[in-house]
């Protein structure tokens, strides 16, 4: 368990560094001088020459890129243009509405889709199976954005029963994240569905039914727990769905968080404070897989005994 | 990910006429949801195609006394906040989100299929380092990679295309690659190399054509994706820019009128969902059609 543990933690270094990689190659990538559109006509030198020195523009490539990885790993994301604060002071104040939203979204996502895909693949047949299956296909298929806005339209303001956007109670929760979790509750869904249908196929689950095992047991018991582990493969997966589709419904619903946060950013063409929301949404998601990884030695011995 | 090749290999010698299958067009052709799928797709297409002629208005006419406008009367499905006739708004907008997703799927096989034969042919060196920077690029949460691409390139229709490819190739890459190291083992290839066939016939006449159910399946089930990524960086205002009827642009400017005309950003939105429906539906059937085995794994 432990060679296996050790090992899944290295496999992530070298994925953690070609992020922080691609996350210093945007800033290359914008044309022209990139100091001069970041600070705009009005700034002043010492501002121009500050910056300068931080993005480091005038040494070589892989000098500039072991210090941005030396200083990211020290927690120094740069300084936002716009507040002149820390970045990592910015990201401080709005990640946790980002994790609100993103959990109550994947607690959704989990439970909802995990009922729903069981129930269908226990009556394959029956109207709730077909009502499913099509409902699905409608959630794989709607933009976030415009579920929000439709939303919003429906429940806040014909039925009045939650607020239109903004934070504050358990209310101002609901809508944002049932309009986050819809297409995660129907990936999970489907998935669980083929999952436990695959299952219910093998002979140990034809043994189990034919030794008088009670159908609930055969279901709970052999069905889930084979199943658990495409399942949770895909909730870790529907993590990075999740904070993409953060960044619309933080737009959608005035939430303000990490999304809400690089929308502005980019329009305020603060690159440093995009590169630094853009790094912690990665390595947030490259650490949640990490997770969902050393799950499966919990929940399948075979897969911890292989290393 | 080379289920279609495996499968092929390991599967017995077929020597008699399989009468109990039925051929691929004759399964699709059953499943009355790929059917369905299908017939969006075309009508998407005649839309994207016939737009100059399906559109009763001008997309660009303004008409500020008929702004807002509710749907039915004149206009079908109302006018916008320039009044601007919506329907032809969506039948124009279908240009930009089907070029955009076909082109951005075109980036994304180019891409795949290059780097994806490289480094299965290859190996070593070159298989590391493509492998590994695939697993940073899927390392990216969904559009945060094209937001990051497009932040810097800076808005359009070629960098929301590029930022959408790009976005897309590491599947496509995942799965040459190991169709071509799985085909790399097999005998007739190694017959075909003995036989002095060179590295490119080996490739698309062998390996290239045992991947391609799959890379059809996923490129119609991206195409779903990639409209949907246009349109969520078109609401963003970091995709197309207006004046062009973009059908996530639409959704975005009506979101100031939601409370007074609900219809001007609703609309345009119901037109992407049933474009992403349409290609949804139509990946599925193709891949339950073409490659049952893929069911739950793309």
């Amino acid at each position: 368990m432990l060679t296996f543990l050790v090992r899944r933690l290295m496999l992530a270094v070298p994925v953690l560094l070609g992020v922080v990689f691609v996350v210093m190659l945007t800033v290359e990538l914008i044309p022209g001088d990139a100091v001069a559109l970041m600070l705009g006509e009005h700034a002043t030198p010492e501002a121009v020459a500050k910056l300068r020195d931080y993005l480091g523009l005038d040494k070589p490539m892989a000098v500039r890129y072991v210090e941005y990885v030396g200083r990211v790993a020290r927690g120094d994301l740069g300084r936002s243009i716009q507040q002149n604060r820390p970045v990592v002071d910015e990201l401080g104040d709005v990640w946790p509405a980002t994790l609100e939203l993103t959990v109550a979204a994947l607690v959704i996502a989990a439970v909802v889709g995990v009922v729903a895909g069981l129930v269908s693949a226990v009556w394959p047949t029956s109207l709730f199976d077909a009502v499913a299956r099509i409902g699905s296909l409608f959630g794989l298929s709607m933009p976030v954005f415009w579920t929000g806005l439709v939303l919003i339209v429906v429940f806040a303001f014909w039925l009045s029963w939650f607020p239109v956007g903004g934070t504050g109670s358990v209310a101002h929760l609901v809508l944002p994240a049932v309009t986050l979790a819809l297409p995660s509750v129907a990936m999970v869904a489907r998935m669980t569905r083929s999952s436990v249908l695959d299952v219910l196929r093998e002979d140990y689950v034809r043994t189990a039914r034919a030794k008088g095992v009670a159908e609930r047991l055969v279901v709970s018991k052999h069905a889930l727990r084979n199943a658990a582990i495409p399942i949770l493969t895909l909730l870790g997966l529907q993590a990075g769905q999740l904070m993409g589709g953060a960044v619309l419904t933080e737009t959608v619903f005035a939430w303000p968080g990490l999304g809400r946060l690089i929308v502005k950013a980019i329009f305020a063409r603060d690159y440093v404070l995009v590169q630094g929301a853009v790094l912690v949404f990665a390595v947030a998601f490259v650490l949640i897989n990490l997770a969902v990884d050393l799950a499966y030695g919990a929940l399948d011995p075979r897969v911890s005994r292989q290393g | 990910m080379a289920i279609s090749a495996v499968g092929a290999l390991e599967g017995p010698p077929v020597s008699v006429v399989d009468t109990g299958r039925l051929s691929a067009w004759g399964q699709f052709r059953r499943n009355r949801l790929a059917v369905a799928g299908l017939a969006i797709v075309a009508l998407l297409l005649i839309a994207a195609l016939g737009a100059p002629w399906l559109a009763p208005f001008d997309p660009a006419k303004q008409s500020l006394i008929e702004k807002r406008a509710k749907p039915g009367g004149k206009f079908l499905l109302g006018a916008d906040e320039f009044g601007r006739d919506i329907l032809s708004r969506v039948i124009y907008g279908s240009r930009v989100a089907l070029v955009v997703s076909v082109l951005s799927v075109a980036v994304a096989l180019t891409l795949g299929l290059t780097l994806g034969c490289l480094a299965g042919f290859l190996g070593g060196w070159t298989d590391v380092l493509v492998m590994r920077a695939t697993e940073v690029l899927l390392a990216f949460p969904y559009l945060l990679l094209a937001i990051a691409v497009v932040s810097a390139l800076g808005p359009g229709v070629v960098n929301t295309t590029l930022a959408v490819g790009i976005w897309g190739a590491p599947t496509v890459i995942r799965v040459v690659r190991g169709a071509v190291l799985v085909a790399r083992e097999t005998e007739y290839v190694s017959a075909a190399r003995a036989l002095g066939a060179t590295a490119l016939r080996v490739l698309t006449r062998h390996v290239l054509r045992n991947v391609l159910p799959t890379v059809i399946v996923y490129s119609t089930l991206f195409m779903a994706n990639a409209i949907l990524v246009e349109a969520a960086l078109s609401f963003l205002g970091l995709g197309v820019q207006p004046p062009t009827p973009s059908w996530g642009l639409m959704v975005s400017t009506g979101r100031d009128l939601l409370l007074v005309a609900p219809h001007v950003a609703t609309i345009p939105g119901l037109a992407i969902l049933v474009a992403v429906l349409g290609f949804n539906l139509l990946g599925d059937g193709l891949r339950d059609a073409l490659d049952p085995r893929l069911r739950g794994r793309i």
